[in-house]
């Protein structure tokens, strides 16, 4: 087939979609953070996901199944968690006042989150307490599980969520990402 | 088993190409890229109504030669039925789409046929289309495209 696509209508196609509002979830791919390239997914809610090492053939279908089938590529609606993050990675932010969506969660995860979101820049916590704050001192287990499935990595801190030794034990992006963001924080020499 | 609908973007980047293409040949390069975004927002819009994945292709090139079917109508105020105003669909630049060579070779027909048999050969869109352009009926419509044929046919022979 010879016929040329040309990025700018490409790109003009995508702009629109989002500006009438007509989207479920706009995402973008953020190439050459620190810590690799991310996916990110924003609702009108906020920012519903971060994905590391993204293969947009699964994080597609799985944005479709959480928040609807209508899910496009387009940057602008991306632009301020990029910019948030970005001055997060150059060790200018501290907080993030991003949305986040977290509607699509069971009860238990928000409430977990909710009280992870606490969790301050360049400090840490354990499951235990974690578990302890929302309720029961012995699933942290469960909470575990909840920060291996945050939806919203770096922005809802599971990074600063440590074994009770203060062993980082494990991360859903790598170990090697979680020493990485605990350094920049300065909560690891 | 029916089909998932897939996310909005894979259905996107696998009918662009198809979908720009057909309006190119239909509309000219400027008009197609203002009836591609029209298509593709259209669409979006019914997307979430979508109840199975399946014969995804033949509804986006249905909506786009809607697309092609009002842009017609707007160029040509629908005061005859027959295709006098057709070759009014030059572009800007003055170009015709290469769907005008069948112009010339239906010019012998009557114009309810002509404008039949050069709106389903030339223009590809279904006889409910095309029946709704003349202001008739699809069976009309289909009619009076195939007495077009066979009179081509004779004449031709």
């Amino acid at each position: 087939m010879n016929d040329t696509f040309s990025p700018a209508l490409d790109e003009r196609f995508r702009a629109a979609a989002a500006a009438e509002g007509l989207l479920d979830v706009a995402y973008d791919v953020l190439d050459d953070t620190p810590i690799g390239s991310l996916l990110v997914g924003v609702t009108d809610h906020g920012v519903c996901s971060i994905w590391f090492d993204p293969e947009p053939e699964r994080e597609l279908e799985e944005l479709a199944r959480l928040h609807g089938s209508r899910v496009l590529r387009v940057s602008a609606p991306v632009d301020r968690a990029r910019r948030e993050l970005d001055e997060y990675f150059a060790g200018r932010r501290r907080h993030f006042e991003l949305d986040v969506d977290v509607r699509a969660l069971p009860e238990y995860n928000r409430r977990v989150l909710a009280e992870l979101a606490r969790v301050e820049y360049g400090t840490t916590t354990t499951y235990g307490t974690l578990a302890a704050q929302t309720g029961n001192p012995r699933a942290a287990r469960a909470v575990g599980t909840v920060m291996h499935r945050n939806p919203i990595p770096i922005v809802l801190p599971c990074h600063r969520v440590v074994g009770s030794t203060g062993k980082l034990t494990g991360y859903a992006g790598g170990l090697d990402r979680k020493e990485r963001l605990l350094r920049l924080e300065g909560a690891l020499l | 088993m029916t089909t998932v609908v897939p996310p909005f973007e894979r259905f996107y980047e696998a009918h662009r190409v198809e979908v720009l293409g057909f309006l190119n040949r239909r509309l000219g390069r400027q008009a197609a890229e203002d009836a591609f975004q029209e298509t593709f927002l259209r669409a979006l819009r019914a997307y979430a109504r979508l109840e199975h994945g399946e014969h995804l292709r033949a509804w986006v090139l249905t909506i786009a030669s809607r697309i092609v079917l009002d842009d017609v109508r707007r160029r040509r105020p629908p005061t005859t039925n027959d295709i006098d105003g057709l070759p009014d669909l030059a572009d800007d630049e003055g170009r015709l789409p290469p769907f005008e060579e069948l112009a010339p070779l239906t010019d012998g027909l009557p114009p309810k046929e002509r404008a039949a048999v050069v709106l389903r050969y030339g223009y590809d869109l279904g006889y409910d289309e095309i029946g709704a352009a003349l202001g008739s009926t699809e069976a009309a419509a289909r009619q009076a495209a195939s007495a077009g044929v066979r009179r081509l046919r004779k004449e031709h022979s």
